[in-house]
């Protein structure tokens, strides 16, 4: 077992790489670039130029790429100098000091009082935040935001990956107390009401996606009956380290501006389980070892739960990649119409920003989540149908 | 007696019935598949050969005088005061106006409602037909090939396969539209490039969104047809087809794909939905067709945010979008019932 998770993790690798450097280049090859403000926001083009050398935009791209992978000091072609502690990065005749960007003309950097100096003026004020250059994602700095000055991607990301977190886990976790209960008590009372109302209140659930459900239900509970808090989860997301240790949390506040967020998530996940489990549940109790077990006069609850469920489950269980791909466009639907200050949002707006370290950073979290999630489904597999074996 | 006689005596009174003509009567039978066919057939209907019938016919036509306009027949009918009273907020008789152009009101931009949700069916219509189709025919020549050659062929085509499940799909496809996007706004390189453009703009930027959908859906396909080519290559009739001198294309195209087309459409018909749902969000995040094409997701996006003033402007491609998915649904389900009925029990 142990082996097969380090090979799966290990086969992760090509497939991380080939996603960054995809995006990589694409983001690179959309027409018009991070700094391009349209109308009288516009910079002019001297302006444009040095921020584009600040973030290395000037460089060939597979410059760009080694040292967006492994960060600036260990790429070959920018040379590293010392000046008093501040990192001066120099190439091509260019010198990046603390993200500011300078020519070199012959000059001399040197430092006089608490500004660095250059040929004799003043360049700089001594910004470490501001600073352009990353230590690269394999050392997990995600880089400067180019449209959020001053923040990294791992700030933005920090603030926003938690809210998402709460609010897929909480639209799984709300799919699977609904949908499979719901989907046992169809396929045990086979052609009764329940059945019927449970498949096509299912058939239902998965025909409203989440971009009508979310509206649907701010007009109905917000607008028209005025019971729940339409927005403003995201003001102050409440983390999770938070929720556990704060003995002051208020739980009645959070799960108000929670749950039609999850809900308009979660109601077709649940859909989508409870039609999986009827089906394959119906299946599996016409099997020889179903009536073996009831034959040997084990309890009815022994025979469904012990016997018939856990087998029922390996079909339902191929459901959660595709589940976790639906989360994450969940999320960016939920995000925008709830005006939650999460992942997805800012995958959005990235892209129309051209803002690429935060698209490359969002996206590798997305990766990262959606390959754990197949290797995730492989394990639980392996737990519910031990004739699988791995090794 | 023989079966000639029997017939002649009319006690066999028609020809014996076909798995296909069974399959058809289980489904004709199935009322909420039937009803299902039937409006998808009225939705196709009047919105390609007739939908400037009983619209505006200008989608895009603004009247900004009447921007989010309710429609006249909500003021002077007192049905359509109690209807609104119910989906309107309870003082909206003091923020809207009315306006008798539009049967179902207008859009912020003073748009029609109507017309906009009926030649928003094209869109989602035609994503349903074109990208199933091709990731239909993609997957099934790709799994057929692996599948029928087998071995190192198979190996290596499946692990290929392999490789783009682990891919994070539907950030891919946000990616490759935002590209296409933006190509179609500031004109690509390359004539074969700036013939896609061109195409692709007189779609409405449809084209675009065909390719990206499709081509990424047919990974399940494949891998389905493959295992089913697997199966059927080594039954008899493959033999004694091969044993004849048949070529492999035509064992391939005449004796495997005829037989495992049918469960093959089936999975398809039920793969629609998200055809239709991936067509929505891609339009709702701004990545969709070109405005002012009418796209259901665009309108809902549209609407959103004014719902809580004007929720009757949410409710057109809402319900639209909500009964063609429920159709493509029952009769995925009845297709399903009907041509594998073990799946059903």
């Amino acid at each position: 077992m142990l082996k097969f998770i380090i090979r799966r993790v290990l086969g992760f690798i090509p497939v991380i790489l080939a996603v960054v450097l995809f995006t990589f280049v694409l983001a690179r090859a959309l027409p018009g670039g991070p700094f391009d403000f349209a109308g009288d926001k516009s910079l002019p083009p001297t302006t444009i130029a040095n921020l584009e050398a600040k973030y290395h935009l000037d460089w060939p791209q597979w410059k760009q790429f080694t040292s967006y992978m492994i960060g600036d000091e260990l790429t070959f072609f920018a040379k590293k100098f010392k000046v008093d502690n501040q990192n001066v990065y120099v190439s091509k005749g260019m010198a990046v000091i603390n993200g500011s960007v300078y020519e070199m003309d012959g000059k001399t950097i040197c430092r006089e009082g608490e500004k660095l100096v250059y040929g004799g003026f003043k360049v700089f004020d001594l910004d470490p935040e501001a600073c352009g250059s990353s230590k690269g994602v394999l050392r997990g700095d995600l880089g400067p935001s180019f449209r959020y000055r001053g923040q990294t991607v791992n700030d933005v990301i920090k603030v926003t990956f938690p809210l998402s977190l709460q609010l897929g886990t909480m639209a799984i976790m709300l799919g699977l107390f609904i949908g499979i209960p719901a989907g046992i008590i169809a396929a045990l009372k086979q052609n009764s009401i329940f059945d019927y109302s449970a498949t096509f209140v299912a058939v239902l659930g998965v025909s409203v996606p989440s971009l009508v459900m979310a509206p649907v239900l701010i007009w109905i509970f917000a607008v028209n009956l005025s019971w729940l808090p339409a927005a403003s989860w995201g003001a102050k997301p409440p983390y999770l380290e938070n929720m556990f240790l704060n003995p002051g949390f208020d739980w009645v506040n959070y799960f108000t501006h929670a749950i039609m967020p999850v809900f308009a998530m979660g109601v077709g996940f649940s859909a989508i389980f409870a039609r999986l489990t009827r089906a394959s549940l119906l299946q599996v109790v016409r099997e020889d070892y179903i009536r073996t077990a009831r034959a040997k006069g084990l309890k009815e609850s022994v025979v469904v739960f012990r016997h018939a469920l856990r087998n029922s489950m390996i079909p339902v269980i191929t459901v959660f990649g595709p589940l976790f791909a639906a989360v994450i466009t969940g999320s960016m639907v939920i995000e925008q119409i709830f005006g939650l200050n999460g992942m997805g949002k800012h995958f959005i707006n990235s892209i129309t920003n051209r803002d690429y370290p935060i698209l490359l950073g969002v996206m590798l979290v997305y990766t990262l989540i959606l390959v754990s999630a197949n290797l995730l489904v492989d394990i639980i597999y392996g737990w519910l149908d031990p004739r699988i074996s791995y090794d | 007696m023989a079966v000639a006689e029997l017939s002649q005596q009319g006690i066999i009174a028609r020809k014996p019935r076909s798995l296909l003509s069974d399959s058809v009567n289980r489904l004709k039978k199935n009322k909420l598949a039937m009803v299902s066919m039937m409006f998808l057939l009225l939705m196709v209907l009047a919105a390609f050969p007739f939908a400037s019938l009983f619209t505006s016919g200008d989608f895009a036509k603004q009247d900004l005088m009447a921007n989010s306009a309710l429609p006249q027949w909500v003021e002077s009918t007192a049905i359509g005061r109690v209807v609104f009273s119910i989906i309107m907020p309870n003082n909206y008789e003091n923020y809207v106006r009315y306006s008798d152009q539009f049967p179902l009101g207008a859009d912020d931009l003073g748009r029609d409602l109507w017309t906009r949700t009926i030649y928003g069916a094209r869109i989602s219509l035609s994503i349903a037909v074109v990208a199933s189709t091709v990731s239909l025919i993609i997957g099934t020549i790709y799994g057929l090939i692996s599948g029928y050659i087998g071995g190192t062929v198979d190996n290596v085509m499946m692990r290929v396969v392999d490789f783009l499940y682990g891919f994070p799909f539907i950030v891919v496809v946000i990616l490759l539209q935002t590209y296409f996007k933006a190509l179609a706004k500031h004109g690509a390189e390359g004539s074969i490039g700036q013939v896609m453009v061109n195409l692709n703009n007189a779609m409405g930027g449809m084209f675009f969104l065909f390719i990206a959908i499709g081509l990424i859906n047919w990974l399940g396909m494949a891998r389905i047809a493959r295992g089913q080519a697997l199966s059927i290559r080594k039954k008899e009739y493959v033999d004694a087809a091969k044993a004849v001198g048949a070529v492999d294309t035509r064992i391939i195209f005449r004796h495997i794909l005829p037989n495992i087309l049918g469960p093959l459409i089936v999975m398809e018909t039920l793969q629609i939905p998200g055809y239709i749902f991936l067509e929505a969000f891609l339009s709702f995040i701004g990545l969709g067709v070109n405005p002012p094409t009418p796209s259901w997701g665009i309108m809902i996006s549209e609407a959103a945010p004014a719902v809580r003033s004007y929720p009757n402007q949410l409710l057109p491609p809402a319900l639209a979008l909500t009964f063609t998915t429920l159709a493509f649904n029952f009769l995925g389900d009845g297709l399903r019932d009907a041509f594998d009925p073990k799946m059903k029990e």
